[in-house]
Order: C-alpha cells, then sequence, then structure tokens
C-alpha cells in the first residue's frame, strides 16, 4: 500500500496548516492588508527550505524510495497563470482559503466550508468545460 | 502535549511545510499540489463530455490519499487538538474588520458569515459561494494554488510560479481592501 505515504504526509500537511493557523480567516485578511507578520514568515521559511532541500536532491542524487531517480515537472508559462491567479486571489481573499485550508477546515469540523469546496469543485469544472474558449 | 495544542510560530510551520515538498518527491516522485485534486475528482466523478477532464486520473490516485489525509490532519489539529487560546490577530485587522461588522471572535473562521442561514444572504452567497467557486476556477486556470506553484514551484525555481504567485497576491490585496468591505456592507 504505496499510497499509504502520501495519506500519512497528507495528515502532517493538513496538522501544520491548522497549528500554524494558515487555515485562518482572520490570518488571511492580516495578511493581505499588510497587518501582521505570520503568514508571510510561513511562505519566508517554507519556500527556502524547500529550495534547499531541492537542491541537496539533486546535489546527492537522492532517490525516491522506490528507488527511481526524482524528477521534476517544468511548468509552461502560459497567460492563464495571470488571469487564473487573479480569479484565484480575488476567491482567496473572500473566502479566506486556498484549496489545502478548504478540506483542513471540514476535517475540523466546520461544515459549511462543505459549500466553498463543493462551489470550488464546480469552478473547476467550468473551467474545464471553457477551457478551449478562454485566452492562455 | 501543549506544544501539539498551542498555535505554532511562523518558522517553525515554515520549515515544516517547505519540506513536504521533498518528502513527496522521495515518497513517489509527486510535486506538492492541492488543487489538483479537484480536477481529480471533477474527471473520476462527472467528467461530462469535456476534453479537459478525458485523461487517466488512476494515475494520479495519490492525490486523493493526500487529500484524505489533509482533512484528517484538520480534524486532529483543527478539532482534537485545537488551540484553545484565541489567535494573536493584530489589533489594526481585528478593528478594521470590527468596523466592517465582522466581530473577531474565537476559532478560524467568523461564524457570522460562515453558517448555514448565512449562505443564504447576499453577502454570504458571494463570500463563500462565489468565493469558492472562483477559487476552483482560478486556481485550475493558473495551473496550481499556494501550494503547487506557491511553496513547490518557487521552491523549484521556476518562474512562472512566480508569475502565478504575484497575480494571486495583487488580487488579494485589492479585493480584501477594495471588494470585501463593500461586500460586508451589503
Amino acid at each position: 500500500m504505496k499510497q499509504v505515504r502520501f495519506l500519512l504526509l497528507g495528515i502532517l500537511f493538513g496538522f501544520i496548516l491548522c497549528k500554524v493557523e494558515a487555515v485562518s480567516w482572520w490570518r488571511m485578511q492580516e495578511m493581505f492588508r499588510f497587518d501582521g507578520f505570520k503568514l508571510f514568515g510561513l511562505f519566508a521559511t517554507a519556500i527556502p527550505t524547500g529550495i534547499l532541500s531541492v537542491w541537496a536532491i539533486k546535489r546527492f542524487n537522492i532517490k525516491t524510495l522506490s528507488g527511481e531517480p526524482i524528477v521534476i515537472p517544468k511548468k509552461q508559462f502560459n497567460w492563464g497563470y495571470v488571469f487564473g491567479g487573479l480569479l484565484f486571489g480575488t476567491g482567496w481573499a473572500f473566502s479566506g482559503a486556498c484549496p489545502g485550508p478548504l478540506l483542513a477546515l471540514i476535517g475540523a469540523g466546520h461544515t459549511v466550508v462543505v459549500v466553498v469546496f463543493a462551489s470550488a469543485l464546480a469552478g473547476t469544472w467550468v473551467y474545464s468545460w471553457l477551457r478551449p474558449h478562454l485566452p492562455h | 502535549m501543549s506544544f501539539l495544542q498551542q498555535a505554532w510560530p511562523w518558522y517553525v510551520g515554515g520549515v515544516l511545510i517547505g519540506l513536504t515538498v521533498p518528502a513527496l518527491l522521495i515518497a513517489g516522485n509527486k510535486l506538492l499540489g492541492v488543487s489538483a485534486v479537484m480536477r481529480q475528482v471533477c474527471a473520476a466523478c462527472f467528467p461530462g463530455n469535456v476534453s479537459f477532464l478525458q485523461y487517466n486520473w488512476r494515475k494520479e490516485s495519490w492525490s486523493f490519499f493526500f487529500a484524505a489525509g489533509i482533512m484528517i490532519g484538520g480534524f486532529v489539529g483543527g478539532y482534537l487538538l485545537n488551540n484553545p487560546e484565541p489567535e494573536a490577530i493584530a489589533p489594526q485587522t481585528i478593528l478594521t474588520l470590527k468596523q466592517q461588522g465582522v466581530p473577531f471572535e474565537e476559532g478560524f473562521l467568523p461564524t457570522s458569515l460562515f453558517n448555514w442561514s448565512a449562505l443564504l444572504t447576499l453577502k454570504g452567497f458571494l463570500l463563500l459561494v462565489v468565493g469558492g467557486f472562483l477559487v476552483g476556477f482560478g486556481t485550475r486556470y493558473a495551473g496550481g494554488c499556494t501550494s503547487g506553484h506557491g511553496i513547490a514551484g518557487l521552491s523549484t525555481l521556476q518562474w512562472p510560479s512566480l508569475i502565478a504567485v504575484a497575480s494571486f497576491f495583487a488580487a488579494g490585496i485589492l479585493s480584501a481592501r477594495y471588494l470585501l468591505p463593500i461586500i460586508l456592507n451589503l
């Protein structure tokens, strides 16, 4: 059961998001208004940690647990990154949550967030449907 | 035990979230990203006739396990071991939101906005339903969210992710400042 690894990592990820209050609507508003440092500090430590770890993986040629070489998928720029990014940013400020925190909040018992998540699924579906007609 | 219950400082959470990136790579060549699971759910449950949803989602089924894990982690961290203390939010934010009709309270969400009957108000509908829709539509259009672009994309030094993150924040900052007060006033 290789998938159990991802379940366990998800549990840790969701737990950390709660403990550092990255699921908090209040924290999001504080961040977007530049009133507090906490979530900026979170990014400012998470990203260098990630950069160093990825560098170490390459430098020491670290393999996956099953011994495969690690491949990092390349992100290809298209204008959807900007248009979609602006739409997401607006929804982020409104609902105070990105997809990870939405899941964690549902788990934490905030049942009404199920509606927010269902709307996000609807948004994903409508984007997929309209995709051929949207500028990218 | 008290460490597991209290709020963690940003540097502890930041380092641990950063370590999720190598952990997922080593666990099975997966790049951190949560929003993709919503495409997975759409592809698995209601693909319809939509070509963007016709792909072998079973190959990426790890994301269902990761998403289920996040929910369990939320249950443990936000319910079982929930911090009994109110969050130390900046007084300026508390004051501004109070003036806009959202009194500060304990818990991650303002219950005045996040409750079932609020969904039937224009304000609640815009914030929760339209807000959620934009999160789903926008993240897929942008090819990722805060985790996929903000953490994983930047950790792997991909400049397209930097552009995406700048767009997230530009819209978030402007919306929180100019649109949110209008909506909260409805």
